[in-house]
C-alpha cells in the first residue's frame, strides 16, 4: 500500500501537494515503509527542530559514515556542510561565516546589497522590453539569485553551467525517490568533491587576491580549516542558488492566482514585506529539508516513538498548513497576524540566507508588479521541477503587454 | 515609531538585525540591543524586522492597535476598572482590556510621571549609552481610551467601598481593580551612608539617567550586590572600561537565583572580563568626604576601597504598603494569588473582583507543588497581566489560568543568560549541552529526581525543550543522547543557599504554601 507521504513524493502531485496534507497529517508521526519518520504537524515539527535528541549529521548512520568516494576520482572527499553538522561543530562553522555576513560581525552587510540588487533587477526587467511572452524563471527569478550570490561568495557568473549542473545533482540527492538514502549520499560525497575542487581553484586565487567576498573572508582569516571552507562555500553556492529562484516564481505565480493582492502590492510596495512572509508559508519553496535527520535516542512524540536511529523527515509545508496553528490556512492572506511559518525552518539550522532571501524576493516583486503592465498565466499549473523537497515551476509563462520603465 | 522586543520569546536569530541594522545590534552572539523609539526615517526598518522575526518577538505601536477585535465584555456588569501601577503590567493589562472588547471606564493610576516605560533596557542599553533613558516608552496603544492619573500615588484601599484612596485625598471607586504596582529598589540600610553623593540604586528611569550621567564622568565604581541587576551594571562598566568591584556576600554572583554551580561559571565570566569580584563579603560601611561624596568602602574583610559611585544592587521590595489594613494577603513577598490571579484576603479567601499582576504578585504553581511563587520577571508581568484582565471581565466559567513557566533573560558580558523554570527550585544541577569554557551551554536543575529548571548560557533555541521537560516532570539527570554533548552529564549538588535572603536578588522564587504569608513582617519604607 502507498503511503499519504510516498503520494506527495509522486511527481504527479506536485502541482498541488496541498490537497495531500490533511490526510498526511491525520497521523502526525507516520512510519513509513523504509523505517523512516514523517512528521507532518506544525507543533511537532516545532518541537522537533528543537530537539537535542534530534542530530543532522548522518554519520551517525553508520552506512553512511563509511562512505568513502572512489579513490580514482581526482577529487578528495569533503567533510559535510554544517547544513549537516551537529553542535558543537555546527555552530562554530555557522559562526564563522556568520562573522563575515551578518551581525555581530557584519550586521549591516546584506542591507547594503540592496542597491545592487536593484541594479541587477532593473536590468533584468529591462531586457524585457519588447517581448509578449516570457518565462519568469528563466528571464529572472534564476538569474538575480545567482548573480547576488555568485557576487557575494566571490564565484565568477560565467563558470554558472559548470557548477549549476553539480548544484543539480546535489539537490537531486535529497529527493527521496532518487534510489536508498546510502546511493543518494555516495553521489552527494562524490558531487560536492567535485564542486570542492573546483572552488579549491577560486579558493588559491582568492588567496593570493582577496576581494570583499565571502570565500577570500574566509580564506583568509584562516580560521577555517580548507576543506570546510569548500564545504561551506558550497552549501551556500547550492543554497542561495536554487531555493529563491522558486521563492520569486511562486510569488508571481501566487500573485497572478490572486488579483486583489497582486493590485494593493503595486498601490502599496511597503506590502510586500507581509506578501514575502506570507509566501514562505502559503507556497515555501522548501517543502521539507533533505532527508538528514535522525534520532539520537528514542524520541516519544505525538503518542509515537521514534526509535533511536530512524530517519526523521519535516514536511515544514504542510505544517504551514496545519489549521491548529493557522486559521483558515489554505487562504492566503498576507494581512495574517502571528505569522510564524516554518519557510526558513527553525531551531540552529535557520536558514543561513533567510535574510539575503527575503530582500530579493521583496525587492523583485515589488518591481515586477509595478513594471509588467498586464501579466497573465500562460498555464496555470506551470510545470514543475522533479524534486519534491525543493518545489517550484520549471518554466513560468506569463504573456504581457508591455514594461514600463524603471523609473 | 516605538518596540519593544519580548526577549523572553527571543531565540536570538537576528533576522531583526539584518532587517534593520540601524535600530537592532547584536554586539555579542545572542544578546540583542535596540532602539526602543527610533526616529519615523527608520520605521520601514522595523515593520521589517517585525515582519521577519521568526517567533514574532516584536510589539509594535500599530500592532496593539490593529489587534482590536470587538468581543463584549458579556454580562459581568463591569463597568468601571481601575490598574493601580501603570507600568509593564498595568499597561499591558490596559491593552488586553481593550483588546478584548471592554468598553466602561478604565483609570490607571502610577505614581511615576510620565508613559509608561520599560525597565530591563535601563541597565543594559541605557547605561551603555546606546539609548537615552527617556528613549525607553513602551509601544502605545492610541486608543487605550483611559484616564491617567500620573504622578500620584494611591495610599489605601477600601474592600468593602470598593475605593482606592489616593495621596492628595480622593477616592476612585472601581467593579474591579488591578493591582500591579511591583517592587522598588532596597535602598543601601544606613540612610545617612545612602544620602552620600554617589550612592545610588537602579530600578527607575531618573534612577537609570542619574547612573548614567555618573558613568560619564568615568569613576570607580562599586557594586553593592552580585545579582543579575549588579551583574548587568558591572557588565556595562567593562564595556565602558571602567574599574568595576562587585561585592557580593555569597560565595558567587548569581547564586541566590541560579546556585553555586552556574554562580562560579558567572564569577569566570566576570573575572575574565576585569570586574574586581569579591565574594563571601558584605560593605559594612559607605564613607564620604565633608562635601559629603562618597569616596571610600569598607569590606567585611578589612579591606577599604577608594570608589566614586556606589550602587547598591541589593535586591527589592514589593511595593505593597498602600495595601496595609485592607485586609489583602500582602506581605514581603507580594500580594497572594490565586491561579486566576484573583486576590487572596488574609482569611484566604478570593476576592471576585481584585486582581494582581506582575512583580508584585504571588501565586501558586502547578510545576512547583502550588507553592506560591514569586517573580520579578518581564514575561510574567506580561503574560500574567494578561490572564488578569481577560479574568476580570469573563464570568467564571471562562475564567484562564496563568500557568506558564517563568522565563528571565539576563545580557551581561556578551553571554545572553536565559532561565525557564525555578533554578532554586533543585537540589542538583548538572551540564548538559556545550562547553562551560566557552560560556555557552545548558545547565539543567533537578529536585528529587525531576528536572525543575534549565539554564541556557547563549544557547537559548533549546530553551523550550526543556521548558516541555520542566512542564511534563522529566527524570533528572536526562540522560539520552543529545547533540552538543561530549559525555554524559554529571549530576552534582546545586548548591543552592538555604535560605535566599532577598538581598540576593533572586528573581524568582518558591515561598510556601500559605496564601497570607505572614512569616515575614511587612516592611515599611526605610526600616531594614
Ligand atoms: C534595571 C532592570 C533590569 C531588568 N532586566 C530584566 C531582564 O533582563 N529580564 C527580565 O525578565 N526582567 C528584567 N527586569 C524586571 C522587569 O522590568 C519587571 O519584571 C517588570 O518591570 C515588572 O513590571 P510590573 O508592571 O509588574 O512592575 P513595575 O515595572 O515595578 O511597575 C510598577 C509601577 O507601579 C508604580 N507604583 C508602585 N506603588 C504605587 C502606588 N502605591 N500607587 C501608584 N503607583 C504605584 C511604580 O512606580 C511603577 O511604575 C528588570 C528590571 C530592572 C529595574
Ligand atoms: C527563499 C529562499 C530560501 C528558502 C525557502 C530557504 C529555506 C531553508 C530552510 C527551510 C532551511 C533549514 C533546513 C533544515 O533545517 O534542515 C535552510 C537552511 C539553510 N539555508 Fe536557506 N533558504 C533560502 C535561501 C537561502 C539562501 C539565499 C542561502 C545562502 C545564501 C541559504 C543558505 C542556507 C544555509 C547555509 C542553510 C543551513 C543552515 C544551518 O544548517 O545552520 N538559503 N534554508
Ligand atoms: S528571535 Fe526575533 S527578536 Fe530575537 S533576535 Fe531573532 S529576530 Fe530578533
Amino acid at each position: 500500500m502507498t503511503t499519504t507521504y510516498e503520494t506527495f513524493l509522486d511527481y504527479a502531485n506536485r502541482a498541488d501537494p496541498y490537497a495531500l496534507f490533511p490526510e498526511l497529517r491525520r497521523t502526525p508521526v507516520a512510519r513509513q515503509p523504509d523505517g523512516s519518520y514523517v512528521v507532518s504537524t506544525y507543533r511537532e515539527i516545532v518541537s522537533l527542530l528543537h530537539d537535542p535528541r534530534v542530530s543532522s549529521d548522518l554519520r551517525n548512520l553508520p552506512e553512511i559514515a563509511n562512505i568513502r568516494i572512489s579513490p580514482d576520482d581526482a577529487a578528495p572527499q569533503l567533510p559535510p556542510e554544517f547544513i549537516r553538522r551537529d553542535p558543537p561543530d555546527h555552530d562554530r562553522l555557522r559562526a564563522m561565516v556568520m562573522k563575515h555576513f551578518g551581525p555581530p560581525g557584519a550586521p549591516g552587510r546584506v542591507a547594503g546589497m540592496e542597491p545592487r540588487m536593484r541594479e541587477i533587477i532593473t536590468e533584468l526587467i529591462d531586457g524585457l522590453v519588447g517581448r509578449s511572452r516570457i518565462d519568469i524563471v528563466d528571464d529572472f527569478a534564476y538569474p538575480l539569485p545567482v548573480t547576488v550570490i555568485c557576487e557575494l561568495l566571490g564565484v565568477p557568473r560565467p563558470d554558472e553551467p559548470l557548477f549549476h549542473k553539480w548544484s543539480q545533482i546535489a539537490v537531486g540527492t535529497n529527493d527521496p525517490t532518487t534510489g536508498t538514502i546510502v546511493e543518494r549520499n555516495q553521489l552527494r560525497f562524490e558531487t560536492l568533491a567535485k564542486l570542492g575542487q573546483y572552488l579549491n581553484g577560486l579558493a588559491d586565487a582568492h588567496q593570493r587576491e582577496p576581494g570583499d567576498d565571502l570565500l577570500s573572508a574566509l580564506v583568509t582569516d584562516g580560521e577555517m580549516a580548507r576543506p570546510d571552507v569548500l564545504s561551506t562555500a558550497a552549501l551556500l553556492l547550492i543554497a542561495g542558488h536554487e531555493t529563491t529562484v522558486n521563492l520569486i516564481a511562486n510569488g508571481m505565480l501566487t500573485l497572478l492566482r490572486h488579483p486583489h493582492v497582486l493590485e494593493r502590492l503595486r498601490q502599496d510596495p511597503g506590502y510586500a514585506v507581509n506578501v514575502v512572509e506570507e509566501l514562505l508559508r502559503y507556497e515555501p519553496p522548501i517543502h521539507m529539508p533533505g532527508p538528514r535527520r535522525t534520532a539520537l535516542a528514542d524520541i516519544e512524540i505525538a503518542g509515537t516513538t521514534i526509535p533511536k536511529g530512524s530517519v526523521i523527515v519535516l514536511v515544514l509545508a504542510s505544517g504551514n498548513r496545519d489549521p491548529e496553528r493557522f486559521p483558515d490556512p489554505d487562504r492566503f492572506d498576507p494581512d495574517r497576524r502571528d505569522n510564524q511559518h516554518l519557510g526558513f525552518g527553525g531551531g540552529i539550522h535557520y536558514c543561513f540566507g533567510a535574510p539575503l532571501a527575503r530582500l530579493e524576493t521583496r525587492l523583485a516583486l515589488t518591481e515586477l508588479t509595478r513594471r509588467l503592465v498586464g501579466p497573465r498565466l500562460v498555464a496555470d499549473p506551470p510545470p514543475y521541477r522533479h524534486t519534491p523537497n525543493l518545489r517550484g515551476p520549471l518554466h513560468l509563462l506569463l504573456d504581457i503587454d508591455g514594461v514600463l520603465p524603471a523609473h | 515609531m516605538r518596540v519593544v522586543v519580548d526577549l523572553t520569546k527571543c531565540q536570538g536569530y537576528g533576522q531583526c538585525v539584518f532587517a534593520a541594522p540601524d535600530v537592532f545590534r547584536m554586539p555579542h552572539h545572542e544578546t540583542l540591543m535596540y532602539e526602543l523609539d527610533s526616529d519615523e526615517t527608520k520605521r520601514d526598518q522595523v515593520l521589517r524586522a517585525a515582519a521577519a522575526c521568526p517567533v514574532r518577538a516584536l510589539l509594535l505601536d500599530e500592532e496593539i492597535t490593529e489587534r482590536q477585535e470587538k468581543t463584549s465584555a458579556g454580562d459581568t456588569g463591569v463597568g468601571r476598572i481601575v490598574i493601580v501601577g501603570a507600568s509593564l503590567a498595568g499597561l499591558r493589562a490596559a491593552a488586553t482590556l481593550r483588546r478584548e472588547g471592554y468598553a466602561g471606564k478604565l483609570t490607571l493610576i502610577g505614581d511615576e510621571q510620565g508613559e509608561p516605560y520599560d525597565r530591563p533596557p535601563l541597565s543594559k542599553q541605557v547605561l551603555s549609552g546606546q539609548i537615552a533613558a527617556a528613549d525607553t516608552m513602551l509601544p502605545r496603544r492610541d486608543q487605550l481610551d483611559a484616564e491617567w492619573i500620573r504622578g500620584l500615588a494611591a495610599v489605601g484601599l477600601d474592600l468593602a467601598a470598593r475605593q482606592v484612596q489616593l495621596a492628595d485625598g480622593r477616592t476612585v471607586g472601581y467593579d474591579r481593580l488591578l493591582i500591579a504596582t511591583g517592587v522598588r529598589a532596597r535602598p543601601w540600610p544606613d540612610a545617612q551612608e545612602a544620602a552620600l553623593d554617589g550612592v545610588t540604586v537602579l530600578r527607575s528611569r531618573q534612577d537609570a539617567a542619574e547612573l548614567r550621567r555618573r558613568l560619564a564622568a568615568r569613576p570607580r565604581v562599586l557594586v553593592i550586590g552580585g545579582g543579575f541587576t549588579g551583574s548587568e551594571i558591572a557588565s556595562v562598566c567593562r564595556e565602558l572600561d571602567l574599574p568595576v568591584t562587585v561585592a557580593e556576600r555569597g560565595p558567587a554572583p548569581l547564586v541566590g537565583a541560579l546556585g553555586g554551580v552556574v554562580g562560579r561559571i558567572a564569577a569566570d565570566l566576570q573575572r575574565e572580563n576585569g570586574v574586581d569580584l569579591r565574594c563571601g563579603v558584605t560593605v559594612t560601611a559607605l564613607e564620604g568626604d565633608r562635601e559629603g561624596r562618597l569616596r571610600r568602602a569598607r569590606l567585611s574583610d578589612g579591606s577599604v576601597l577608594d570608589v566614586d559611585l556606589a550602587v547598591a544592587a541589593l535586591g527589592t521590595v514589593r511595593n505593597v504598603e498602600w495595601l496595609e489594613g485592607s485586609g489583602l494577603a500582602a506581605g514581603a513577598w507580594g500580594v497572594g494569588c490565586d491561579a486566576g490571579c484573583r486576590a487572596f484576603d488574609v482569611n484566604g479567601i478570593v476576592c471576585d473582583d481584585v486582581f494582581v499582576a506582575g512583580d508584585v504578585a504571588r501565586f501558586p504553581h502547578p510545576v512547583y507543588g502550588y507553592q506560591f511563587l514569586t517573580l520579578e520577571h518581564w514575561g510574567n508581568a506580561v503574560s500574567q497581566a494578561h490572564v488578569a484582565a481577560h479574568n476580570m471581565i469573563s464570568p467564571s466559567g471562562r475564567l484562564r489560568p496563568h500557568l506558564s513557566l517563568p522565563v528571565f533573560w539576563s545580557a551581561q558580558f556578551g553571554v545572553n543568560i536565559k532561565s525557564v523554570g525555578v533554578p532554586t527550585f533543585a537540589d542538583e544541577v548538572a551540564i548538559v549541552q556545550g562547553s562551560v569554557e566557552e560560556h555557552k551551554f545548558v545547565a539543567v536543575y533537578g529536585h528529587r529526581g525531576r528536572i525543575t529548571a534549565a539554564v541556557t548560557f547563549d544557547e537559548a533555541m533549546w530553551l523550550d525543550f526543556y521548558r516541555d521537560l520542566i512542564e511534563r516532570a522529566a527524570p533528572f539527570p536526562p540522560d539520552f543522547a543529545m547533540v552538543g554533548r561530549s559525555a554524559p552529564p554529571h549530576a552534582v549538588p546545586a548548591e543552592i543557599p538555604a535560605r535566599i535572603p532577598a538581598i540576593h536578588d533572586a528573581t524568582v522564587m518558591v515561598t510556601g504554601h500559605n496564601p497570607d504569608e505572614r512569616r515575614a513582617t511587612l516592611v515599611s519604607a526605610g526600616t531594614t
